[in-house]
């Protein structure tokens, strides 16, 4: 064998085996692996990425993808350093998942002065993509303007026009409260009284009576987590939804629902970006979730699977990896996936879809395990989310 | 009492019941740990973790065995109690002559193995733990809806915590704890087996926090860090009441649940700290605690 | 160097006694903080800056602490409310009153102090256990300060901190200047405690440990020693924290949540208690777990669980206490 045979033999390999060119791209799952959002981030994310990679066929479209993943325990210190490790050292391309608003805001600040690449499925704060917007970072399935506004609108023109809230008392439970007040009295109804719950908390009953004696229609959940299921709890022990009023969750995701119980949880409104049994497209890949995990997906893990896609696909169209080329690539296609449909990733970074209110159904209407919600009303993409210019990001001329 | 108009006296009334029946879990866990403290000397962080591993026990009865509420109630604490008795055995009977400091270091870090081990095999999400039948419903007192299974807890809860008493303070059992308490080896010279009088104890005091575990599974999440913040507040219900007397110790655990029900009302934010609040200006007044007695 | 033979030489002034006992050899120590700079002086070209950052700010919290416990005999587990204090005000000053880091470092140590005078001024009435719970529950009164606090910015923190210029004039933008920065604090914060530990002061202090009705018999205010110790700790803890605020620029809830005060015991436990360089072995060792541990989840919690009982069990002396055992030298 002489040199000559050596190059043309690998041009031609080249040339079969793969297309014109290939990239090595390497995405980092950086979430919450042990905490309170272990559940509807945690492996589940991992697994929707790999699913991503291998659903694009990335390998055999020439992309060479490595993920890593690891725990940010929800401190903002362990993921700032787990982040900057991963991008400095590592060439970790892409950060997906992060919930945590926290920790989220933290890479999100690493990930624009390292000029890498942020999908954020996992955190809330609208401020991702409003006065902290960055050029580096796409927020994809939801945040608190969505949920605020979805349930609050949705809820007023059904019939509930008149809201009291159960409010955890921090910056984020103030913010729900907020947006979501400012919304309900937009939309024609009252706000007839709020109490602010310390946090986290675990007996709801006392706020739950000035709640129920308060004779709003409606009780807003203004909390997350354990206190949510905690408020829930105790709202259907003390018979308040039997009595006629309605809670509206705020924050609430169907591993919640499915923590509560049906028997619990009947009636509740909630607002979320998908659901696994929406349509063909999200029953199939839902299925083939659960069989790698033992769970249906959260709307943050499809929109991890939704947004590593995406990725993936402006990738394979510019035949390169550049932070900022990869962004307006995927700025510039139209966003199209069986689990959100259509929608676009707007200037600001907010990625958007339609958005559902949901109804908890009765054990009665269950016909299942994981069948937990009814479809009361979908807000088309364009509506769903904070108009642009009204964010206050800089990005939007 | 002029700040009350404005409130009805039946909401308020309806706030006080609430916060007895709080106060009923204060009771059950300072009780524990003020019986442990007593006799061990140990400050048993594991409490709150012991405290969640009983509603862990009454969930996992149910779903893979199918024993009931009613059963659970005399199962979990026999389990969590013998957990109890095997820890104590292997780990904190060898620290007896040491420093209280290892004891709390001890404690602590099982506490860390035991939620880090439910978070992994059960998430964090929480479970779901439905009330029993026959307490479901409620009863409409006037002022307020009072679900059955509330009133159930504060019953329970005080038949437990004076029966404790009782037993601690009127009994011949209780006399030889007592003395123990107070001079081990001089009770030893009497023919009684301290060592396992001192495991038995810890035993029920962590039987209690199961039985507690069992009480809280239906109406709060059941997840592995509902002892965690718990736990804290309850240090602070001992601080207040000091460790002088059993009595003290129930009396403070309920004393504080009223307290905290009337904040709630008056000035919700303040809920969570008022506790703590209590207990600083306890300190300055009288640092051995309401019902201590100085060291 | 020089500054630690002057503080050598002034504790061999002030301490004939203990030079006596062979306690302190000066030249032992001068070793292994000349060691212990130089390693912190290559650290950041062979190890990743901010990583090494991170060690160093808690290594300087563990020590603090184990002024307090180790030296003082007092369990605080409560340090977190000095240390993400501390960390809220440095953050808070630079962000948005635009101090100079020194000065924003500096008025979170002085924040942490004052906290550490009115709660060690309460606090040092119960002994013992109490003493510890009265602790975690002024932290957890902290912590609800921090949730709720407008300025704090609640769940998210305070992020993005400027590092900005050393006084007006060096700017540490890059790792490598703040890693200068955090080394110099955190050596000179070291120098401090070693000085304390090593004065008639701290003397007194391991008196007061040993038998506290002895001391009192002898004429010592024991309450005043124990409260400056307690308003010492909290002040060096204040610093650490400030510095941290610098290194990751940003401040959040975990640093004064109490597990970050479980945390500090552990690295203290696991280092060596009442040992001079113990605490920093053990922030080495915990915060490198966390680190490398970060892909498996929850069972950072239960790996820490189980170093937490086998300390206790096995190894109350710690690392450097065995070691300690072994030279019969005290380190």
């Amino acid at each position: 064998m002489n040199m000559k045979t050596i190059l043309l033999g690998s041009i031609a390999a080249a040339v079969f085996a793969a297309p014109a060119y290939a990239v090595d791209v390497k995405i980092g799952v950086l979430n919450d692996r042990s905490g309170i959002y272990a559940d509807l981030a945690g492996e589940g994310s991992v697994i929707a990425t790999r699913m991503a990679v291998e659903d694009f066929d990335a390998a055999g479209k020439g992309i060479n993808v490595e993920i890593v993943s690891a725990d940010h325990q929800n401190r903002p210190d362990v993921g700032s350093t787990i982040a900057r490790q991963w991008y400095d050292q590592e060439n970790v391309d892409v950060i997906v998942d992060v919930p945590t608003s926290s920790v989220a805001l933290a890479v999100h600040d690493i990930t624009r002065e390292l000029d890498k690449v942020f999908l954020n499925s996992g955190a809330a704060t609208s401020d991702l993509t409003g006065s902290a917007c960055s050029p580096n970072t796409i927020h994809w399935t939801y945040d608190t303007w969505q949920l605020a506004d979805g349930t609050g609108r949705a809820v007023v023109e059904n019939g509930g026009d008149t809201w009291f809230f159960l409010t955890a008392d921090y910056a984020f439970g103030h913010a729900l409260e907020r947006d979501t007040s400012a919304v309900v009295e937009a939309s024609g109804g009252t706000v007839v009284g709020t109490v602010r719950t310390p946090f986290p908390g675990t007996d709801f009953s006392s706020f739950l009576l000035q709640a129920q004696s308060s004779g709003a229609k409606v009780i807003g959940l203004a909390n997350a987590g354990g206190d949510t299921v905690n408020s829930i709890k105790q709202a259907s022990e003390f018979g308040i939804t039997q009595a006629g009023q309605s809670l509206a969750g705020l924050l609430v995701f169907v591993n919640d629902i499915h923590a509560l119980g049906l028997q619990t949880a009947q009636g509740l409104l909630l607002t979320e970006s998908f659901y696994w049994d929406l349509n063909d497209g999200t029953r199939e890949w839902s299925a083939r979730f659960e069989e790698q995990t033992g769970n249906k997906p959260s709307m943050v893990q499809a929109g991890v699977y939704s947004s590593v896609l995406h990725y993936l696909k402006a990738v394979e169209a510019l035949g390169d990896k550049g932070s900022q080329e990869v962004i307006a690539k995927m700025k510039e296609l139209p966003t199209d996936d069986p689990l959100f449909g259509q929608g676009e990733v707007r200037a600001d970074g907010r990625k958007t879809h339609d958005s559902y209110l949901f109804r908890v159904k009765t054990p009665e209407e269950s016909e299942g395990p994981w069948d937990y919600y009814e479809t009361v009303s979908t807000t088309p993409a364009a509506q769903a989310f904070r108009p642009l210019e009204e964010g206050g990001c800089s990005l939007v001329e | 009492m002029f700040e009350l108009i404005g409130i009805p006296p039946q909401a308020l009334f309806g706030q006080l019941l609430l916060g007895l029946i709080n106060g009923s879990f204060y009771a059950m866990l300072s009780l524990g740990l003020a019986i442990i403290f007593g006799l061990l000397n140990i400050i048993n962080f594991t409490h709150g973790a012991q405290y969640m591993l009983g509603a862990f026990v009454a969930w996992m009865l149910l779903n893979y065995l199918g024993i009931s509420y009613w059963w659970a109630l005399f199962l979990v604490p026999v389990i969590v109690g013998a957990t109890g008795i095997v820890i104590e055995r292997l780990l904190i009977s060898r620290l007896y002559h040491l420093d209280h400091l290892y004891g709390l270091l001890l404690t602590f870090g099982i506490a860390l193995i035991m939620q880090g081990v439910l978070r992994n095999n059960y998430g964090i999400s929480g479970l779901p733990y439905s009330i029993p039948p026959q307490l479901a419903g409620g009863q409409n007192l006037g002022f307020m809806f009072l679900p059955n299974y509330r009133g159930w807890v504060v019953v329970a809860s005080l038949f437990v915590c004076l029966g404790t008493w009782f037993v601690i303070e009127k009994t011949r059992l209780g006399a030889y704890l007592r003395a123990a308490t107070e001079n081990p080896t001089l009770v030893g010279a009497f023919g009684i087996n301290v060592p396992l009088m001192i495991t038995l104890t810890y035993g029920f005091g962590v039987a209690l926090a199961g039985f507690a575990g069992v009480l809280a599974a239906p109406i709060y999440s059941v997840n592995p860090n509902m002892g965690a913040e718990l736990i804290i507040v309850v240090f602070a219900v001992v601080v207040i009441g000091g460790m002088g007397s059993i009595l003290g110790a129930i009396l403070t655990g309920f004393g504080l649940g009223l307290v905290e029900g009337l904040t709630r009302v008056f000035y919700p934010e303040g809920s969570a700290v008022v506790i703590f609040v209590i207990m600083a200006i306890v300190l300055m007044i009288k640092p051995a605690g309401l019902f201590g007695r100085t060291a | 160097m020089t500054a630690v033979t002057e503080t050598d030489a002034a504790s061999a002034v002030a301490e004939p006694r203990i030079r006596k006992k062979g306690m302190g050899m000066p030249a032992r120590h001068m070793v292994i903080l000349a060691l212990l700079l130089a390693a912190g002086i290559i650290a950041p070209f062979m190890l990743y800056p901010v990583f090494v950052m991170k060690i160093l700010c808690f290594a300087l919290f563990a020590c603090a602490l184990n002024l307090l416990l180790g030296f003082g005999g007092l369990l605080s587990f409560g340090h977190a409310a000095y240390f993400g204090s501390a960390s809220y005000v440095a953050a808070h000053a630079a962000k948005v009153w635009g101090l100079s880091p020194e000065l924003s470092i500096l008025a979170g140590t002085g924040a942490a102090a004052l906290l550490g005078l009115i709660f060690g001024s309460l606090a040092i009435r119960r002994q013992g256990i109490y003493f510890a719970m009265v602790t975690l529950a002024f932290a957890q009164m902290i912590y609800f300060f921090a949730l709720q606090a407008p300025f704090t910015g609640g769940e998210d923190g305070i992020q993005g901190v400027p590092r900005g210029n050393l006084f007006g004039l060096i700017s540490i933008q890059s790792h490598f200047a703040t890693y200068w920065m955090v080394l110099a604090i955190t050596f000179i914060g070291l120098l401090i405690i070693y000085r304390v530990i090593h004065s008639p002061f701290g003397q007194v202090l391991k008196a007061i440990r040993e038998n506290e009705p002895r001391a009192i018999s002898l004429g010592y205010h024991v309450n005043r020693y124990k409260l400056t110790v307690f308003v010492l700790s909290a002040t060096l803890a204040g610093l650490a924290g400030a510095t941290k605020a610098f290194v990751f620029q940003l401040a959040s809830l975990t640093d004064v949540h109490w597990t970050m005060s479980g945390e500090v015991v552990l690295m203290t436990l696991l280092g060596g208690m009442g040992t001079v360089f113990g605490p920093i072995v053990g922030a080495v060792v915990i915060v490198s777990m966390q680190n490398y541990l970060a892909t498996w989840g929850a069972w950072v919690t239960i790996v820490q669980g189980i170093v937490f009982v086998i300390c206790v069990m096995l190894f109350r002396e710690g690392i450097v206490g065995v070691l300690q055992k072994w030279l019969k030298k005290t380190l």
